[in-house]
């Protein structure tokens, strides 16, 4: 009998590991399977030291979520585990942050912490335990090709809700083994779900921006580890003219049009700046019409695939930002896991740093990270 | 599915003459420190107790002042040191550790023992005032040569303070024979109340004030006598004397449990192997799987185990004391500590020995 983590097992006898952040999500993902009868084991990780990124003295609400989640599991009745990870998501994710930054790039530290921290150290951890596989909350489906057998990575149903981009890095691997129940949710089933089950956190608002950085001043967690970060330089036009001065390359990220302390100067047609490079080693702020930020053909390093790539490429879509909508491209594969995306049609504010993620209708086919990107029809500015 | 208990070195189960003690004490009323008949009850009670802990220590009743525990202890005599030159050993517990953060350390072997030589000169080159080492260190069980350290530490006119918490009911107890100053004792590692301690102060020499607000135990430590607890530290230490033979069968275990491991597997290295070690107590490594991975699968299967010292287990870090003795971080963090003693079965073993298998049978 194939149990509904499609397992030849007794839920009983499935052991399921329940990375389990203390939000809404990953508390219905454990209290249902503990529902079911499977022998759910809930790990909350300790990434940082949350009074410290909440710069709050003697934070009371420091580790809210760890309580929300262990309280969970203690009226639930199944064991629950804290892992310190101080150190692993310091090392794997922070301090990749900063340097990206400092690299004048425009980071997703989500993608890393998936990737590495949650994909790689708490899937071995559940290895470890015996677990038959580990299931999350996140808003993605994992669907079983009945044709080739194989899993399948695909777009949650609640496409609001759709984490597909954050997880293009997860590996064939690390998909065998995971397994996501609410990807084929909207996300007002989970509520009520968490209602149904009395879960004491399910009116607790979803989880925004990036977690260790507090109210979105990343400049600040940056300058923390980084001192040096606020070197002041040049802001440039692309013609070369020197507009002004920035106080330091990390503030910028490309396409980025407010705060560039320029005065309200623009472009010779009255159209407003962007910052179409930012150039660490020269410690420059490049800045230019919304055209000059046109590009077309991407290329991406460091990629992951969950299919194999025809020689001569393949049409597919893409998706450049997690809020964007897809766009047809063609995708080329290069060797050491590189690759080229060319676009039908020219994006703007194109950032290295960020991911490329590449889909083929719902299906997510893999993706890289941009580490520069060209325009095919106007020879490179800057 | 039945529940094992292998962590007698964070806490040992109490026994049940000390339950029913403690809990007969508890029941009546009476401060130890009034006048009236209640408190001249309680104060017997007391009493008994302080002769009891005396007994176990080998040493006079007025010599033992009742703490809150083995921590109060360390603070309280090392409260007198904040300005002054403190001697440790690295494999310290946090309770000495946190209380003389200005400390010089003393470095240990590979094998867990203090390093005699680097001792000397440290006696030499820092001048200590007082000298804080263990009997019996907690996560490797390994006994430290706190006679010869104490007589040296004599010799350049430092006091000696000992911890021997770990020490009391598993190898025989003399406080006059070890030489030193002050010693540290808590009940509920030899199987009595938690909250309760005692510290012994050679004769003569006068606790430092560390607790303030009452006259109690000859005006050098405040605060209302905790009788039942007291009692029942006194009863588990009559207990402990009495019992210490048949800790031959706790070591057999013990050994029996690490043969089999290290039968088993290559990937295991058992931490103070090579070093006098008190009979109850298992460091084992085990390479390729985090000792937090281990512990939860063990907790899973219903066994209790711990990694390093359960005070610094909630945040995961490498025990000081295996990285003193110069494991590497990854072989450190990878390390559990299993402790046995009076209740511990063979049956508990071969089930731990189950569980511990398909551990190692994972990280092949």
């Amino acid at each position: 009998m194939i149990n509904s983590l499609g397992i030849n097992k007794k839920p009983q006898d499935t052991r399921v590991v329940v990375a389990m952040s203390g939000g809404v999500d990953s508390s219905v993902t454990a209290a249902l399977l503990h529902e079911e009868g499977y022998d759910v084991v809930g790990v909350t990780l300790q990434l940082y030291d949350y009074g410290k990124a909440v710069e709050r003295k003697g934070a009371c609400c420091a580790g809210q979520d760890i309580y929300d989640a262990k309280t969970i599991a203690e009226e639930k009745g199944f064991p629950h585990y804290v892992l310190n990870y101080e150190d692993n998501f310091r090392e794997s994710v922070v301090d990749d942050f900063v340097e990206s930054y400092m690299n004048g790039q425009t980071p997703i530290p989500c993608v890393r912490c998936n990737q590495t921290v949650k994909f790689r150290d708490l899937l071995k951890v559940a290895h470890d335990l015996g677990a038959d596989c580990m299931a999350t909350g996140h808003y993605i489906q994992r669907l079983e090709n009945v044709e080739t057998g194989q899993a399948e990575l695909h777009k949650a149903i609640d496409e609001t809700k759709d984490q597909s981009y954050f997880l293009f890095a997860t590996t064939q691997d690390q998909l065998d083994f995971l397994r996501f129940p609410l990807g084929g949710w909207k996300k007002d089933v989970t509520r009520q779900h968490a209602e149904r089950l009395g879960l004491l956190n399910c009116d607790k608002p979803d989880s925004q921006d990036i977690c260790f950085v507090p109210n979105g001043d990343y400049a600040s967690v940056v300058k923390k580890i980084r001192p040096d970060a606020e070197k002041s330089g040049k802001i440039i036009h692309v013609d070369g003219r020197e507009m002004g001065k920035h106080d330091g390359v990390i503030h910028y990220t490309i396409g980025q049009r407010k705060g560039l302390g320029i005065g309200g100067g623009n472009n010779d047609d009255n159209s407003p700046f962007y910052v179409v490079k930012v150039d660490p080693i020269a410690n420059q702020v490049v800045v230019g019409p919304k055209e000059a930020l046109a590009r077309d053909i991407i290329k991406m390093t460091d990629c992951n695939w969950l299919m194999d790539i025809p020689e001569d490429g393949m049409d597919i879509e893409v998706k450049l930002r997690s809020v964007s909508k897809t766009a047809p491209a063609k995708l080329f594969g290069g060797a050491n896991n590189s690759a080229e995306i060319h676009l039908h049609a020219a994006q703007y504010g194109i950032a290295p740093g960020q991911a490329v993620v590449c889909y083929h209708d719902t299906r997510v086919l893999g993706g890289g990270w941009i580490i520069s990107s060209e325009n095919s029809q106007m020879p490179l500015v800057a | 599915m039945k529940s094992i208990y292998l962590d007698y070195n964070a806490t040992a189960p109490l026994r049940s003459e000390v339950l029913e003690l403690v809990t007969q004490v508890m029941a009546q009323v009476g401060n130890a420190s009034s006048v009236h008949g209640a408190g001249r009850c309680a104060r017997k009670t007391v009493e008994i107790a302080r002769a009891q802990v005396a007994d176990l220590a080998g040493v006079k009743p007025d010599q033992v002042i009742f703490t809150s525990g083995a921590t109060e202890s360390l603070n309280t005599v090392l409260s007198a040191y904040r300005d002054k030159k403190v001697l440790i050993s690295a494999i310290e517990h946090p309770a000495i550790l946190d209380s003389a953060p200005q400390a010089a350390t003393i470095p240990v072997t590979s094998d867990g023992v203090v390093d005699m030589t680097a001792y000397q000169a440290l006696l030499i080159s820092e001048k200590p005032d007082i000298v804080a080492v263990m009997l019996v260190n907690s996560e490797t069980g390994v006994i430290q040569p706190i006679q010869e350290m104490a007589m040296l530490a004599r010799n350049h006119q430092a006091l000696f303070l000992c911890d021997a918490v770990q020490a009391a009911g598993r190898i025989d107890l003399n406080f006059n024979e070890l030489g030193v100053d002050f010693m540290a004792l808590s009940a509920h590692k030899i199987s009595g109340p938690q909250g309760v301690g005692a510290l012994i102060t050679r004769d003569g020499v006068e606790a430092p004030k560390f607790m303030l607000g009452g006259g109690q135990e000859k005006n050098c430590r405040a605060g209302t006598y905790n009788t039942a607890g007291i009692a029942g530290m006194g009863l588990a230490a009559e207990l402990a004397k009495k019992n210490l033979s048949t800790y031959d069968l706790v070591k057999k275990l013990r050994d029996y449990m690490e043969d089999y491991i290290l039968q088993k597997t290559n990937k295991a290295v058992i931490y103070g192997q090579n070093a006098p070690r008190v009979g109850n107590t298992m460091n084992i490594g085990l390479t390729g799987i985090e000792a937090q991975t281990q512990m939860m699968a063990l907790d899973l299967d219903n066994i209790a185990v711990s990694s390093g010292s359960a005070c610094s287990s909630g945040s995961f870090k490498p025990s000081h004391v295996l990285t003193a003795m110069g494991a590497d971080e990854q072989a450190a963090k990878s390390a559990l500590r299993i402790s046995i003693g009076y209740a511990t079965t063979q049956s508990d073993i071969d089930t731990f020995l189950e569980s511990y298998t398909k551990i190692i049978e994972r990280i092949k």
